[in-house]
């Protein structure tokens, strides 16, 4: 990509600090005023903040995974070459997992390690794991231990997979009928591949030994519990023996939501055996080759309109690629199902959504979570729709959207917070998208044979559920406390974890404003297993809806029961007050439950709603795309933070232009090739365009304050408005993600079109370096030994 | 071998191998954990610090190659304990998130606050170009040192 031209925005220091907001209807829900900055945000600022890799332990050992380095083989032997002196390391199989050999998630099926005589499923599984005191000792044992297997055919294409984790069908009216009645079928067929997380600090985990004979780790994470209980099951743990603590973490964004688990398991098992505390600490290079992506999915869609352009049935099925374990796929199917329609009314909606299996690593959380991919699609249809009638994709939208009253596919009825027309209008306004569509036009009409460059708008429209899907959070029953401790501090007690997102300044905020004290007066405990109560996992942008709903309950409570002792103010008689502390639980929001199974019911509490418009400029020599300018608007329900909320908007906004345009793992043998940051490519601040956002508030009532959520909104529209940008500067539509200048210049020439992303190529590469002939990172330059004359590194 | 370098303003004398990488040197044997790898390549930023005033990957520099020089890393940026005009415009405009790439980012900064080259959207996004941030989409970073070079005429 290219660089954003510098004449589009005009920097006003100061301007930063005074965000767009636009509430709605909104009753006045007492803001606190002025927001405050991010609480660890001086210690991120100095370099104080401990994360994983920062903490020491003295006397800690290293520890490394030794994995499979096929994508399907038994596991026959695991063999220790006599010419390295085991005893200076511990060496870990599946024999020594003390409990059940199981990561605990949805499903049982991912082991610790592989047992001895069991299948290797993909390329990155861990096999075996080693330990000692020094880096250097790991890296020669590595070199004397080997696998011996045998190699068991594989499959890539999950079209291909007779393996299935899940399915679902979401059914109203007669979508075939409906079909038949209809003036005109438009279909389409929309692949997307994987997309790395690529959060900035690697994954890590340090398991330290106690004298009570548990185990204590520290990591980079995202949900705690979900650690807490596969240490219990796997390593045959009481609950107090278990413990798990947060350390600082270098983003998530779902990366961080069950891999973890993993790594714990691991760092714990060597730990064990060897009785010192051990580090795992994963470089970019094992990172992306081992840990979950976003799933890749094919959407077959085929929508039904009327001649006077209404929309009248809608079938689509989707497929998503599971990889080799279950993980999480239930739930991401789950969610890219019940999103696939799009935020549009229809009577008669078939979606039929299945996960398969593949040889290839297992795909898991990433931000939006199954919906991204299948709101790609009802993007993608309903541009072209607009297109094939002729007719603005904003006027189409403008009939299409739900409003309030409407039924969705499910049978959920939106009576309220429905902010879809809202954000379409904002981001429409604030962009000129009709405006520039228009000179766009001209411009196409204009454009000479030997034009270089082209420019393009597109538009997307999106709903993410808010929080976890249909009956989830009931299940959850999650518990968040406050306290009022014995020295007269007010304590909050989550589980819920800060990765950037701002969870430890947005809980103070919100308590601070319900107890009628200040911001500072309210701390926040830490992340430790031993501390807090499980608040439930920090995901589907569920922390400040459920948990800040819960804490603000809480905060509620604990006033009235102190003002009630003390007949004071609570902000002057709270230092007077017995100390206590306030558990509260999730009670269901109002509603119809949700049937898993007819799949039918309220599938979320409530929607946020996110519009975006893409100016790119695409150059027609190396079909290069340049975002230039993007607008999203984002109704979140109620804005607690203005600046982190913006933050969240335009950093998912730009995770999704990265999706649209650049970002692709390409697998052969079920591994992938470009598995270095050198190769798997982010948007830098050049690549990035000026990204303006606006919040829009239409409050839900089911919660205190009335906050949806705003993590993953902008990440269901961006890769749509990007594509459909594109094909208003190229007259090409881009079915397959990313747009990338081969697909674009095939699809401009009627050449072959590259390969279909996120399904591995079958032959081996013999040229690719394997995970474990590379050098890991260390106390030494890897590349060349300390005899070598230096380089001259700075330029 | 044994190297001597001034960090942060005070000289300093590294007992180590000289293709040590003065990534793990600063982080390993000098305890200073505020500088971060990210990808050990050269490819993320997260390790920026100052050789000399020049932005270094510390990840790509052996040890030999900085004896004598003077190396500047975020733990020296706060002035008696206070944020400096850069860390306070990052905390007031959100341009630190999850923070991981912040302390490189703050470094590429100061690099170009003190250079005196114009603030301008290109001129910044240029000057971070080899800094990488996944949370931020680089708005509000681009905005925090857009309004430290208002404030602090580039001192750091």
């Amino acid at each position: 990509m290219e660089r954003p031209s510098s004449t589009t925005r005009t920097l006003t220091p100061g301007a930063a600090t005074t965000p767009l907001i636009i509430p709605t209807d909104a009753p006045s829900r007492g803001r606190a005023a002025p927001a405050p900055p991010r609480r660890e945000g001086p210690e991120k600022l100095t370099g104080l903040a401990k994360y994983a890799d920062d903490l020491i332990f003295p006397g800690a050992w290293y520890g490394t995974t030794i994995r499979s380095t096929e994508p399907h083989a038994r596991l026959l032997g695991i063999d220790l070459d006599d010419a390295f002196d085991w005893s200076r390391v511990v060496v870990v199989t599946a024999d020594d997992v003390p409990g059940e050999n199981v990561v605990s998630l949805i499903d049982d099926d991912q082991p610790v390690l592989v047992p001895m005589g069991g299948e290797i499923k993909h390329q990155a599984e861990p096999v075996a794991l080693i330990a000692a005191a020094e880096r250097s000792t790991v890296r020669e044992a590595r070199r004397h231990l080997s696998l011996r297997t045998e190699r068991l055919p594989a499959v890539f294409d999950p079209l291909e997979s007779e393996q299935q984790f899940a399915q679902y069908v979401v059914e109203r009216g007669d979508a075939a009928a409906a079909m038949q009645r209809a003036d005109r079928v438009i279909e389409g067929t929309y692949r997307v591949g994987h997309q790395e997380q690529l959060y900035i600090e690697n994954q890590a985990m340090i398991a330290v030994p106690q004298p009570n004979g548990g185990i204590t780790v520290h990591g980079s994470l995202q949900c705690p519990y979900y650690i807490h209980k596969a240490m219990k099951r796997a390593l045959a743990m009481g609950d107090e023996l278990a413990v798990v603590v947060q350390a600082e973490t270098g983003g998530g964004f779902g990366g961080k939501e069950e891999y973890p688990s993993m790594i714990a398991l691991h760092a714990a098992l060597l730990a064990r055996k060897c009785g010192k505390p051990v580090r795992m600490i994963y470089d970019r290079h094992e990172d992306i080759s081992a840990t979950t992506k976003r799933h890749p999915a094919v959407v077959r869609y085929r929508s039904g309109i009327t001649s006077d352009g209404a929309l009248v049935a809608q079938e689509i099925e989707v497929i998503m690629d599971g990889g080799a374990y279950c993980t999480l796929t239930p739930v991401v199917l789950s969610r890219g199902t019940l999103h696939a329609g799009g935020p549009y009314r229809c009577e008669d909606v078939r979606i039929v959504g299945r996960a398969m299996a593949t040889n290839t690593p297992p795909n898991g959380a990433f931000r939006g979570f199954g919906a991204p991919q299948t709101e790609f699609a009802a993007e993608m249809q309903v541009n072209k729709i607009a297109d094939a009638l002729g007719e603005s994709p904003l006027e189409l939208r403008r009939r299409w959207v739900y409003t309030e009253g409407d039924t969705t596919p499910t049978g959920q009825v939106l009576r309220e917070s429905v902010g879809g027309p809202a954000v379409l209008e904002a981001a429409a306004e604030a962009s000129a998208f009709e405006v520039l569509r228009g000179r766009t036009r001209e411009a196409r009409e204009r454009r000479g044979r030997g034009a270089r460059k082209a420019t393009g708008v597109g538009m997307a429209l999106a709903w993410h559920g808010a929080g976890f899907t249909g009956s989830g959070e009931v299940h959850l029953a999650s518990v968040a406390s406050l306290e009022l401790t014995g020295d007269h501090r007010i304590r909050i007690l989550t589980a819920s974890t800060e990765m950037g997102q701002g969870t430890k300044t947005i809980f103070p905020q919100l308590v601070a404003d319900a107890l009628g004290v200040e911001y500072d007066e309210v701390e926040i405990a830490p992340q430790d297993t031993s501390i807090v109560p499980d608040s439930g996992p920090t995901v589907a942008s569920r922390t400040a809806m459920v948990v800040g709903g819960l804490l603000i309950r809480a905060a509620q409570n604990l006033r009235a029961q102190v003002e009630d002792e003390t007949g004071g103010s609570f902000a002057d008689s709270y230092r007077d007050a017995t100390p206590r502390r306030v558990d509260e639980q999730f009670t269901p929001y109002p509603g119809v439950p949700f049937d898993d199974k007819t799949y039918t019911g309220d599938a979320y509490p409530a929607f946020g709603w996110a519009a975006a418009v893409a100016r790119v400029e695409v150059d027609l020599d190396t079909c290069e795309v340049a975002v230039r300018d993007f607008v999203a608007a984002d109704d979140i329900g109620h804005v607690i933070h203005p600046v982190l909320a913006e933050g969240q908007v335009e950093g998912g906004s730009l995770q999704a232009i990265g999706y649209a345009t650049i970002e692709e793992m390409k697998l052969v043998d079920g591994r992938y090739q470009n598995d270095r940051l050198a190769t798997y490519l982010i948007p830098t601040a050049l690549d990035a365009p000026i990204i303006r956002s606006i919040l829009v508030e239409k409050p839900y009532s089911g919660a205190p304050h009335g906050a949806k959520g705003v993590g993953e909104l902008p990440m269901d529209v961006g890769a749509p408005a990007v594509v459909a940008a594109i094909h208003d500067a190229t007259g090409v539509w881009i079915h397959d993600l990313p747009a990338t200048p081969e697909r674009i210049l095939a699809a401009m020439t009627d050449g072959p079109m590259p390969p279909a992303p996120g399904v591995s190529q079958e032959q081996r590469d013999p040229q690719a370096p394997r995970v474990e002939d590379l050098p890991a990172g260390g106390d030494e330059m890897p590349l060349r030994s300390p005899t070598d004359p230096p380089q001259d590194f700075i330029k | 071998m044994s190297y001597r370098l001034t960090v942060n303003g005070d000289p300093v004398e590294i007992e180590a191998p000289g293709m040590r990488r003065l990534l793990d040197a600063l982080r390993e044997d000098l305890g200073l954990t505020g500088t971060k790898e990210g990808c050990g390549e050269g490819e993320c930023g997260a390790c920026s610090v100052l050789v000399d005033g020049q932005v270094v990957d510390s990840c790509m520099v052996p040890l030999c190659q900085v004896e004598g020089a003077s190396v500047q890393t975020v733990e020296g940026l706060a002035e008696d304990g206070a944020l400096n005009v850069l860390q306070a415009a990052f905390l007031e405009t959100g341009g630190a998130q999850c923070g991981i790439c912040t302390p490189g980012m703050l470094m590429a900064g100061e690099a170009f606050l003190a250079s005196g080259a114009q603030p301008s959207e290109e001129s910044i996004r240029e000057a971070i170009a080899g800094n990488l941030c996944r949370c931020t989409g680089y708005t509000k970073i681009v905005e925090a040192i857009a309004l430290a070079a208002e404030r602090g005429s580039g001192a750091g």
